[in-house]
């Protein structure tokens, strides 16, 4: 049987991705943001799973103003990396899993959450950049990686206790699928950061430790924190943390924390880093 | 019966809801228009031509025009669609931020290295006013 035996939490920043893509991971600029990540890379080489789930949002990449998942799985034998307005990302196409896809959907979809199908996903920074902070430049990603895309562009984005719930359903998805698979469910986006407006660049370290606090051990709870919790204390884009409650409601209850980081800023963000193991996994 | 927004209080913040989605979508759409090579060397050509073609209100072409950030969000723009514009024109996030909050952009990068901006004085409109 399948079973989901780690979760990844990150940021997952524009920036990082082009300052890996243009070897400037040494600068002095942003070595301490990549010095966070050393003990990962060795972590997701020793743990490399089958199959990822990897929750993100798309930025006005494949999803235009036209159409607006709220929440979106994709199907497909494979992904390219999108052309967000100065080119792809020089980074591998992204393997699918469409088998495990199409039976967490159909199962998810019983469940009471309505996912919207998708099969062909030019796939942006939200899911790149998590798999280059922890596999770094491979010739080819190490494993299959199934986009569950979630709409946290267009207010309201899903509340918090849906995503944990959300979290749940696929968690029971990926145990009754037949196959020996090993699963890591990673959840992105955040921390705090405001792109937009007057009061763009608003970051709240307090606010985001907190998250970090209690996504791993009072996640139910934290899952209740409501929508304007987010924007105004963690700004209007740091509401992208409601994806890493998808993930964190796909694990055990009890987890056992393997690394933990935060660092401001990277570029307009705050980022944040949890890796979280199912303790039956020990 | 009008729906909850309790996000009307946080000063210099424009929720993107559906009701901005609205107001904003063709303008939205232009911006998506950019992500192809061949529109952008056509924008680039002749703004004011290109921009036509899309049925946005004469503000929002002003806006777009002045690439005045805060306006095209007041008109329903939403950031990530804006981005295509200030990348097409080979400007940075924080380029675009900087202008949104009327500082240089070097001022505004020493703010982020410094840890950002607080919160602190900044998450209701009744004190971000009396501070």
């Amino acid at each position: 049987m399948a079973k989901i035996s780690a979760s990844v939490y990150t940021s997952h920043v524009p920036a990082i991705g082009a300052a890996i893509d243009n070897g400037k991971t040494s600068d002095d600029y942003w070595k301490p943001l990549f010095a966070g990540y050393d003990f990962s890379k060795q972590w997701a080489a020793k743990n490399t799973p089958d199959v990822i789930l990897l929750v993100y949002n798309d930025h006005a990449s494949a999803f235009d103003a036209n159409l607006v998942p709220t929440f979106a799985i994709a199907t497909g034998d494979e992904f390219q990396p999108a052309d967000e307005g100065w080119g792809p990302r020089p980074v591998p196409p992204v393997k699918g899993h469409s088998a495990l896809a199409a039976h967490i959907a159909q199962s998810v979809i019983q469940d009471d959450f309505d996912l919207t199908v998708v099969n062909t996903l030019d796939v942006d920074h939200g899911l790149t950049v998590p798999l280059s902070l922890m596999f770094g430049q491979p010739e080819s990603w190490p494993c299959r990686v199934i986009p569950v895309a979630v709409n946290v562009v267009l207010f309201p984005p899903p509340s918090g206790s849906r995503c944990f719930d959300l979290g749940k359903a696929l968690r029971r998805a990926v145990d009754s699928f037949d196959e020996d698979l090993d699963v890591q469910i990673w959840g992105t986006g955040g921390m705090s950061h405001q792109l937009q407006g007057p009061r763009a660049g608003l970051i709240n370290s307090e606010f985001d430790n907190e998250f970090l606090d209690r996504l791993v051990d009072d996640a139910a709870a934290l899952a209740q924190k409501p929508h304007i919790d987010y924007v105004r204390l963690a700004g209007s884009e740091g509401v992208e943390l409601v994806m890493w409650l998808i993930a964190r409601g796909a694990m055990d209850d009890s987890v056992s924390l393997k690394h933990r980081f935060y660092h401001v800023p990277a570029s307009n963000t705050a980022v944040g880093h949890l890796i979280l193991e199912n303790e039956s996994e020990d | 019966m009008p729906l909850n927004k309790p996000y009307g209080d946080i000063p210099g913040t424009t929720i993107f809801d559906a009701d901005m989605a609205r107001k904003g979508f063709h303008l939205n759409q232009f911006c998506m228009s950019l992500m192809k090579a061949s529109n952008r060397d056509r924008f680039k050509e002749n703004e004011r031509a290109y921009i036509d073609e899309w049925p946005m209100t004469a503000e929002q072409k002003q806006a777009v025009l002045d690439r005045d950030y805060n306006k095209m969000i007041a008109q329903g723009g939403n950031i990530y669609f804006l981005a295509k514009i200030f990348s097409s024109d080979g400007l940075s996030f924080q380029y675009a931020a900087s202008t949104m909050t009327g500082v240089s952009e070097d001022d505004y990068k020493k703010m982020m290295l410094e840890g950002g901006r607080a919160p602190a004085g900044n998450l209701y409109l009744k004190e971000h006013e009396s501070g």
